[in-house]
């Protein structure tokens, strides 16, 4: 009886990954997806979180399109892993804070080695050559299937017929003739696949899936990292850096400005890991203070706060200081007066 | 048949349902887990992974902010 051959899939929840999985099941190979979490994954994190964004949904895209594959996912949190790769990527970054090169082989890698203890036989990927410009390039193809480990048990069937045969083509576990040749940036040939799939619903995100591709994202990071002197973080930085306005009116403290009640929601559950301030005496936001600010640090930080509340204009406003340890103190502070917040504070 | 909790308030999807599933994984079909969350996006993706993984949800529930998602683990 013929082997029941096993493939991983790289899920990302677009459509690439999506098609090629697709693909791969239509030869009969059973396929199960994995997805990997480096907290900097573009999902509904921020949706879940701002009140504005409560009519889009929610959903995760790598589990919907397990769904509609009809597939298993598993979801791996590879969080403190993926430092190494975002703090010293040997290939370097893209246009922003983006290690693409180094993700996708750190990724694969991962897949090889869930491969391996779990008896699958080869690594999906939704990779197409010249879809993205740092790490989907026609020379880079090999590199990540040397340098993840994959080697040719790493097959990509959206551009299969591009690349020599990998060895589920050569032992004939699949038909190479029913792969594809799809190559550049055009969405027009996986848009065509879909239809023919009969997927009339995907996801195509336009920066990818990932906020360090977002240059204020990746802004925010970098100034995290050298107002503390360390490129190291924590995943409550990484996500801090999803939400709220970022200022920095001095090197030694920054202060995260709730813009919505969403966004204060979620901020409340930081109020013991920060100190936080919020205007008692008008309406107005919840603040975050990362650092070590001075009495006078707070003054400032508080009449900056009184600018984003109703009291903006008030000549005085109650702004209450609470500490990490749960201490709370008022004190009364003038509106920072001025049309706009000079422009080297905001992050 | 055992039930156990699993607290995963504060965190965001999809860290909630890696939590569940790495919970489920030393459980037993049978066994049931009640997870609570403040992320709503649960409420859409934890039945999403129990469908594909062959779990079933019991009861959810929702308010003040938290969301209660009771699940069987399949075999």
């Amino acid at each position: 009886m013929k082997q029941q051959r096993k493939a991983i899939a790289l899920i990302s929840g677009g459509l690439d990954s999506m098609l090629a999985a697709k693909t791969i099941m239509e030869q009969g190979i059973h396929v199960e997806g994995i997805n990997f979490f480096t907290g900097f994954c573009v999902e509904g994190h921020t949706h879940a979180i701002r009140e504005k964004d409560k009519a889009k949904p929610k959903r995760n895209n790598s589990l919907w399109v397990a769904e509609q594959l009809g597939i298993k996912l598993h979801i791996v949190d590879v969080i403190e892993e993926y430092k190494k790769v975002l703090i010293n990527p040997k290939h370097g970054y893209g246009a922003n804070m983006n290690p693409c090169l180094d993700c996708k082989i750190f990724m694969v890698n991962k897949a090889k080695q869930w491969l391996v203890e779990n008896n699958f036989d080869f690594i999906i990927t939704g990779e197409v050559i010249g879809q993205r410009p740092m790490s989907q390039r026609k020379w880079t193809m090999p590199i990540i299937s040397e340098q993840s480990g994959a080697d040719d048990l790493l097959l990509r069937p959206l551009c299969a017929l591009n690349l020599p045969a990998t060895l589920p083509e050569r032992e004939g576990w699949i038909d190479r003739e029913k792969l594809h040749s799809i190559t550049g940036r055009s969405r027009k040939p996986q848009i065509s696949m879909a239809k023919q799939f009969g997927f009339d619903e995907y996801s195509q995100p336009a920066g990818g899936c990932c906020f360090l591709t977002d240059k204020y994202y990746s802004a925010k990071l970098v100034d995290l990292w050298k107002a503390r002197d360390s490129r190291d973080y924590e995943l409550d930085d990484v996500m801090l850096l999803k939400v709220g306005r970022h200022i920095r009116p001095k090197p030694h403290f920054k202060m995260i400005v709730a813009r919505e009640e969403g966004e204060g929601r979620f901020m409340q559950g930081y109020k013991r890991d920060y100190i936080s301030m919020y205007c008692t005496s008008h309406t107005g936001p919840l603040v975050l203070l990362d650092g070590s600010p001075s009495a006078e640090d707070l003054y400032l930080a508080a009449s900056i706060t009184a600018r984003y509340g109703q009291g903006r204009d008030a000549e005085q406003v109650d702004m209450a200081i609470m500490e990490k340890d749960g201490s709370e103190r008022t004190i009364k502070v003038k509106p920072l007066a001025g049309e706009k917040l000079p422009e080297e504070w905001v992050i | 048949m055992t039930r156990e909790v699993l607290n995963v308030r504060r965190l965001l999807c999809p860290l909630p349902v890696i939590r569940t599933q790495d919970k489920v994984k030393q459980m037993h079909p049978g066994d049931q887990l009640e997870v609570i969350c403040t992320d709503p996006g649960v409420m859409q993706d934890i039945p999403a992974w129990c469908r594909i993984n062959g779990h079933k949800v019991l009861e959810s529930s929702s308010g003040d902010h938290e969301y209660i998602i009771l699940l069987e683990v399949g075999s």
